[in-house]
């Protein structure tokens, strides 16, 4: 039997879950076995429909986001609640939300939170930056552990900068010597403090991943499963956005292609490992990974064909090796690109599309890959239910024809979603959705 | 035409471009003169953009060049350069949003089309929208938003205007990633364009129609 489907079935089997009783187990196996179906381009007993929340979860009960990421129990409680009015396929954790005191323990950079450089009542917004110069990616590339704990951690975490002024981490070898001098060092130039503060993160991390872990076993309990198993990145967007920035990325391709390849060659096996890791420890065997900078706009194709999608590709046909569905979030337009993405195994991956024109990607991607999405953010925030309905109709129609799809917001549910609107969504994919 | 300055930087050779720009001030070239061709080459560059053989890194590469060029030159100036407007434009990214990278080219396109822009920033209030256009007396204004927040945040900046008695003084265009003509409606703005070109688009449509 293929792997994909080993992996599937026993994600549907619900083993290991304590049910609370037996209908949550029938209800559990039933969102489940739609959920493999739509990945398997089978045709489920209805669509399934699956989505991401961010904030949503925490406005819908009127907590702010800042409250949200800073009181896990109330999280928990906002994240549940949104679960079990909605009745998804899905429950989606309150791991999304992040925690402020872990992003406070590191003095973070790459992040603004509610409170931290935004509005409590605003979602967190991720900082470009050069955080890798242009000419940097030598020393990047030849010992990448040393670059990332001497010269990046330090500029994207104040609490971590001490680090800076450690030697090169290999001095840490010769003899005895090597320790004595390499921690000689460390204390005589105040890194301790450092590691006070990842002491502190550590701590903070523990309480938060108690609380989303225990999340995920309640909710199974309940009949709910995650669509959501692990998670890794493009190799260009973990250049772009980690590294270099979108500007500085952009560069690159034509002032340094072959050295931006090379560090995009040496993060891909590591981006394999982390999607393999992560999925190992949830019993979904999906990887979500966020795409960035490969849209319409964002690159010509042939950009595309030579820098983005080559390491990407890889990273997805290992992911299928390893028996995992990778599940790309194709952020933006893809339209254009639609064909070159096509080469993927049938029936291995989930694609989900922002604003892709989604009918063309069935034309294009049917008979290959499932479709998730795309309930636009404009739609669910600002229209009203007969609005929505009509487009989940159109999306129904076309789209889910055969099986196929995961119905979604464009970007998961908008956090200023009217609650109206996704009530109407939710209602009419059950309704409408039934294959007959 | 391997010595045409502008050519060398419309084709994005940045090393020709640069020797061909040093090439002539050493030989006592009028350094206004360089720009003039280096602004052409953008032109070009812009066409380009617009007609879809280039894209987003084309510019952002194309800019970089010219800001080199710039500097270079520079030392050497005697006056400023006289530069033809066509209007100004006032943008930036609305309230509660720090995202740039789009409204970075709008502006970037802008300028290279012949307007004078004000560019904001981000996370701009209504309020500094307001008093800029007044300052200013800027008659098109580009809001930018990347993330779902900014639709309120568009909406409150179109109604700040409005109730400043500047609703009718100024067109209003909207744009970047979740942004959509349903929004456009929703905020109350004139005009949703959905990449850089538009925006030039319309902005040249509205100067030309005062």
């Amino acid at each position: 039997m293929d792997k994909t489907q080993e992996r599937l079935d026993l994600w549907c089997s619900g083993q290991g879950i304590q049910f609370k009783d037996a209908e949550a187990e029938e209800t559990y196996r039933k969102r489940t076995r739609r959920l493999a179906d739509a990945i398997q381009l089978k045709v489920p007993d209805r669509m399934p429909i699956a989505p991401l929340v961010t904030f949503f979860a925490a406005n819908y009960v009127g907590l702010s986001p800042e409250e949200a990421m800073y009181d896990l129990d109330k999280a928990y409680a906002a994240y549940k609640q949104t679960a079990l009015d909605f009745q998804w396929d899905t429950a989606f954790s309150h791991m999304i939300a992040f925690s402020g005191p872990w992003l406070e323990a590191f003095d973070y950079k790459q992040l603004k939170w509610p409170g931290h450089g935004v509005p409590s009542n605003r979602t967190y917004q991720f900082v470009e930056g050069e955080y890798m110069k242009a000419d940097e990616y030598d020393a990047f590339l030849e010992d990448p552990s040393d670059f990332l704990i001497r010269t990046y951690l330090p500029r994207v975490s104040g609490a971590l900068s001490p680090l800076q002024m450690l030697p090169p981490i290999r001095m840490v070898l010769p003899y005895y010597l090597g320790l004595m001098f390499m921690f000689g060092v460390a204390g005589a130039m105040g890194t301790a403090s450092a590691l006070e503060s990842l002491i502190k993160a550590i701590t903070e991390f523990g309480r938060f991943s108690a609380s989303t872990a225990a999340f995920g076993q309640e909710m199974a309990s309940l009949g709910f499963p995650s669509i959501f198993g692990g998670m890794t990145q493009a190799p260009f967007d973990t250049v772009g956005d980690s590294l270099r920035g979108t500007q500085g990325i952009m560069l690159d391709m034509y002032r340094q292609p072959d050295k931006l390849q090379k560090a995009m060659d040496l993060i891909l096996p590591d981006a394999i490992q982390m999607g393999v890791i992560s999925a190992s420890i949830s019993p979904s065997p999906t990887v979500f990974i966020p795409l960035h900078k490969g849209p319409m706009g964002f690159m010509s194709i042939e950009q595309f064909k030579t820098f983005y999608w080559p390491t990407l590709h890889k990273l997805m046909l290992a992911l299928i090796d390893e028996g995992l569905v990778p599940m790309p979030f194709i952020e933006a337009d893809y339209t254009d690109r639609l064909e070159i993405i096509k080469d993927i195994p049938r029936g291995k991956a989930i694609y989900w599309f922002e604003r892709t024109d989604v009918f063309k990607a069935k034309e294009i991607l049917g008979d290959r890959v499932c479709i998730k999405g795309n309930v636009p953010s404009s739609l669910l925030c600002t229209g009203t239910p007969d609005q929505v309905k009509a487009y989940c109709k159109k999306l129904i129609d076309v789209v889910g024809k055969g099986g196929g799809l995961i119905v979604d917001g464009d970007i998961g549910i908008a956090d200023e979603a009217k609650p109206e609107n996704v009530k109407a969504m939710t209602d009419f994919v059950k309704e409408y959705g039934v294959y007959k | 035409m391997a010595n045409d300055l502008a050519i060398m930087l419309a084709d994005l050779k940045e090393k020709e471009a640069l020797e061909i720009a040093q090439a002539r001030l050493n030989a006592g070239g009028d350094p206004l003169s360089i720009l003039d061709d280096a602004r052409r080459g953008m032109e070009i560059v812009g066409k380009r953009f617009e007609n879809s053989e280039y894209f987003i890194p084309d510019l952002v590469y194309s800019g970089e060049i010219l800001k080199e060029i710039t500097e270079m030159v520079k030392p050497k100036l005697t006056k400023a350069a006289e530069v033809k407007r066509l209007g100004k434009v006032i943008i930036g990214t609305v309230s509660g949003d720090i995202h740039d990278i789009g409204k970075n080219i709008v502006t970037f396109m802008l300028d290279i089309n012949g307007f004078e822009v004000y560019d904001l920033g981000v996370d701009v209030s209504a309020q500094q929208f307001v008093d800029k256009i007044k300052e200013t007396n800027t008659s098109i204004v580009g809001l930018s938003g990347f993330l779902t927040l900014a639709f309120d945040s568009m909406k409150e900046t179109i109604d700040a205007i409005k109730a400043a008695g500047l609703r009718d003084k100024v067109k209003i265009m909207i744009g970047g990633g979740q942004m959509s003509e349903d929004i456009r409606k929703y905020a109350g703005a004139d005009s949703y364009g959905s990449n850089a070109m538009a925006g030039v688009s319309l902005a040249k449509e509205w100067v030309g129609g005062q």
